[in-house]
């Protein structure tokens, strides 16, 4: 057992070596390889890091929403459908919500508004997601001015903005009083725009939807595991989308790799024509060559994983956030929480590493059983 | 003792370039003392060399070793016996070029993962008896022709072989450097190593040492 550790410690030496002789032919495929995980690892963190963040925060979101339909669109909630659903068993708590979507043509963008339901800005007053506020070039004190729906100018005083930590979801909300959502979008006094139900046993939230479903057919309930499972099936997309683009450079860099590989210099074909004249068998020269293909694969994986990191958690993902994150004009500036998942890394460096070794041991195999008295000829 | 029955060694079998370098040659050589094989380029000594250490199989025919069959073994063993028995001295030294001095001696030892401070005493020891010891960490490209020469015996007797195969050993050397090396092979040879020369050089094939000499021509015995 020693003898074989030590046996394998002299190759990995001698591949080392070998690797340091050669730094230019070594260093392009050492730069392109950990591209190549960089670009990969960098997609994967992103989308692992947005799926989390967004169930982090819709953690606090109510079990169940309720929705009206006419002629399967939307359609306001009467005021007293509140009452009716807050007497459904295992509903602790019931309340409407008003909130709606807004263009402002001035930044071209879609704002969110909303009123909340606790300590809800006072009239004449609104509180900004940062992306709005940005949009605007507001801070706190300034005003706000939209033009309502009707054509009526509003202006609101900026109270606060919202933190930069929940900016992922609420980077286009606007928070207002419900007295100034009704008035800015000519909202009747006994709607809101939908209900929501707590319901604290989470085994009762599928029979209370149920429920609602009978009592109230004109309405749609919606579970908070249903727009998590959309959220993740909407980063899980656009991952999707960025590295079906990244295929194409895998495979761009697996003919490198073949090419480099089965391009052996005279000089290699020589060298491994000399190891084996002097006693190494082809078994030996091909175990060189694997300690040489790994260590170049797990600097290039390290290195390019490192880096991922470092471009994701310290430099909110600058290379892909517009593709992965969404939001047409409103992008949300967020650093995402460093996360790293086991099982994606074994899964990325099996898409990496295993590649690499493939593309390179047919032709390392071919030039390991050349005749080892080529060199006395 | 190595014995050979009728061996007969033919490169690119059946093509049109097809060439015979060694015919149904029969020989017994002894494993002690020197020996010379010596004839015209192309006569077939190199093949002949190559195929009595290992580094080929003869297309027919037999070789025995110490009364083994060693001819048409796998090629791991036949790397084993290889390793184990024979130390090659090639034309053009054939050292790695990068490597240090030290490294290219320590090479052929690798495969049988010795203690690294043994290997490394081993090599030094080697490399301070034939005058070498100064150049241990040079690379070996900077050296001359002389030390390139040497430290290639050096490497060839790192595993401690009972013969050592030499291969036109003087072609790139001037005649002095010659002798020196003629010298050396002799005190190898006196401390009971079998040595195996092929050469056309007179130099090699008139020395005083040498104990027999074996002519080819045209792949068979002169």
């Amino acid at each position: 057992m020693r003898a074989l550790l030590r046996r394998q410690r002299y190759l990995l030496d001698y591949s080392l070596s070998s690797l340091a002789r050669r730094p230019g032919k070594h260093l392009a495929l050492l730069l392109v390889y950990t591209l190549i995980v960089f670009l990969l690892a960098s997609t994967l963190l992103f989308t692992q890091s947005l799926r989390r963040e967004a169930a982090l925060v819709l953690a606090e979101s109510p079990e169940l929403i309720v929705q009206r339909l006419l002629a399967g669109r939307h359609e306001l909630m009467p005021a007293d459908y509140l009452h009716r659903l807050g007497r459904l068993r295992g509903v602790s708590e019931s309340y409407g919500r008003l909130w709606g979507y807004f263009y402002d043509p001035a930044v071209k963008a879609n704002y969110t508004l909303l009123v909340p339901r606790q300590d809800p800005p006072a009239p004449g007053d609104v509180i900004l997601g940062t992306g709005v506020a940005r949009a605007r070039g507001l801070g706190v004190g300034d005003y706000l001015s939209l033009r309502s729906a009707r054509g009526e100018p509003f202006s609101f005083k900026v109270a606060a903005l919202l933190e930069a930590d929940t900016e992922l979801v609420a980077s286009d909300l606007i928070l207002l009083g419900p007295e100034d959502f009704r008035r800015f979008f000519a909202f009747p006094a006994d709607r809101y725009t939908d209900i929501v139900l707590r319901v604290p046993n989470p085994s009762e939230v599928r029979k209370v939807a149920e429920k609602i479903a009978l009592a109230l057919p004109d309405t749609r309930p919606i579970l908070r595991e249903e727009i998590l499972r959309t959220y993740d099936a909407l980063f899980g997309w656009r991952q999707g989308v960025v590295i079906v683009l990244l295929t194409g450079a895998l495979l761009a860099f697996v003919i490198f790799a073949f090419d480099r590989a089965a391009g052996l210099s005279a000089e290699e074909r020589r060298e491994i024509g000399i190891l084996k004249a002097i006693g190494w068998e082809t078994g030996d020269v091909l175990r060189m060559k694997f300690w040489e293909g790994a260590a170049l694969s797990l600097t290039a994986f390290l290195a390019g994983y490192l880096l991922a990191y470092v471009h994701v958690f310290f430099f909110a993902a600058t290379l892909f956030a517009p593709v992965l994150k969404g939001w047409a004009v409103l992008y949300p500036d967020f650093s995402p929480l460093p996360f790293v998942d086991g099982l994606q890394v074994a899964t990325l460096f099996f898409f990496t590493v295993f590649p690499y070794t493939v593309a390179t041991i047919v032709p390392i195999w071919r030039a390991a059983i050349t005749d080892p008295d080529q060199v006395m000829r | 003792m190595i014995r050979l029955a009728q061996v007969s060694k033919v490169f690119n079998q059946g093509r049109h370039n097809e060439v015979r370098a060694v015919r149904d040659l029969s020989l017994e050589l002894d494993t002690r003392g020197i020996t010379v094989f010596k004839g015209p380029s192309g006569s077939g000594k190199t093949s002949l060399l190559a195929m009595i250490g290992c580094l080929s199989r003869p297309t027919s025919g037999r070789i025995h070793l110490e009364g083994r069959l060693i001819s048409n073994l796998p090629e791991r063993f036949m790397t084993a016996v290889r390793r184990d028995t024979f130390g090659f001295i090639f034309q053009r030294f054939n050292l790695i070029r990068g490597l240090t001095v030290l490294e290219n001696v320590m090479l052929p030892a690798y495969p049988l993962a010795p203690a690294p401070s043994t290997l490394r005493d081993r090599a030094l020891d080697l490399l301070r008896q034939f005058h070498l010891a100064e150049r241990a960490n040079n690379q070996a490209e900077w050296l001359s022709g002389g030390e390139a020469q040497r430290t290639a015996i050096c490497r060839a007797l790192i595993n401690r072989p009972r013969i050592l195969i030499a291969d036109e050993p003087t072609a790139n050397l001037d005649s002095q450097l010659s002798r020196e090396l003629l010298a050396l092979i002799g005190d190898l040879a006196d401390q009971g190593k079998g040595v195996l020369i092929s050469s056309h050089d007179p130099l090699v094939f008139d020395h005083a040492r040498v104990s027999r000499v074996v002519e080819l021509r045209d792949g068979r015995l002169a």
